[in-house]
């Protein structure tokens, strides 16, 4: 009965480098976009696109390396990823992020 | 291990792991063929944010399987991470397309109406 363990354990570890490999390729793809992208909007939807798959990337590391100490930094690329992005709209939009109405 | 005692159950849900690992790989590769594939701002946006989403939520439920599965470890930072997730990238994706619409990106060639652009002069008219 031991076998069958073993085996699902080998198909869980293939499936990781698989899905590693996966991201990694999407990241090259991504990161053509961002340096090709014909306006500046392109490449902020791609910044956005590969910090997602970042994220991505630490998951399977955290099931790779079997630890726990990688989940923190997955809720931190969240935050500052959304925080980044929606500076760099404004920016793009308006040409200042912090905008003073009072003078 | 620790917790299900079947090895039938373990086996089982260590099949399924597998399953949610390269369902989220396949939506995450084509979130970036789309990227890379889609002629305009806007529908490059939608294949960013909606199919990204779906591949993030499945390699983190994956993720949270295996650690409780294999070792009895709670990781309550990875479904924070996947409620994360669905809250903003709607969020992030309606902001993007907003400034880009607003520093005249212009629409593709084979894009057929600008639904947005009448309502604009319909509210300016009012």
């Amino acid at each position: 009965m031991g076998d069958i363990l073993n085996l699902t354990q080998s198909l869980i570890d293939i499936s990781v480098i698989i899905a590693i490999i996966g991201v990694s390729i999407s990241l090259l793809l991504l990161l053509y976009r961002t340096v090709k992208g014909p306006t500046n909007s392109d490449r902020a939807v791609a910044l956005d696109t590969i910090g997602v798959n970042i994220m991505a990337l630490a998951g399977l590391i955290a099931i790779h390396l079997v630890t726990t100490k990688v989940n923190d930094v997955i809720l931190l690329i969240g935050i500052l990823l959304f925080i980044g992005n929606v500076g760099l709209a404004k920016f793009l939009e308006k040409g200042v992020i912090i905008e003073r109405d009072m003078d | 291990m620790l917790l299900l005692s079947g090895i039938w159950i373990n086996a089982v849900l260590d099949i399924l792991i597998c399953l949610c690992l390269l369902f989220g790989t396949f939506f995450i590769v084509s979130t970036a063929l789309g990227v890379l594939r889609f002629p305009d701002v806007y529908t490059r946006l939608h294949a960013a944010t909606k199919s990204s989403t779906l591949g993030i939520t499945g390699i983190l439920i994956g993720a949270f399987l295996f650690m409780y599965v294999e070792h009895g470890i709670v990781s309550g930072k990875l479904l924070l991470g996947i409620l994360f997730i669905l809250l903003t990238a709607p969020v992030t994706g309606h902001v993007l397309g907003r400034s880009a619409y607003y520093s005249r990106v212009p629409l593709s060639d084979k894009s057929v109406e600008d639904e947005y652009k009448s309502n604009l002069e319909k509210v300016k008219e009012h």
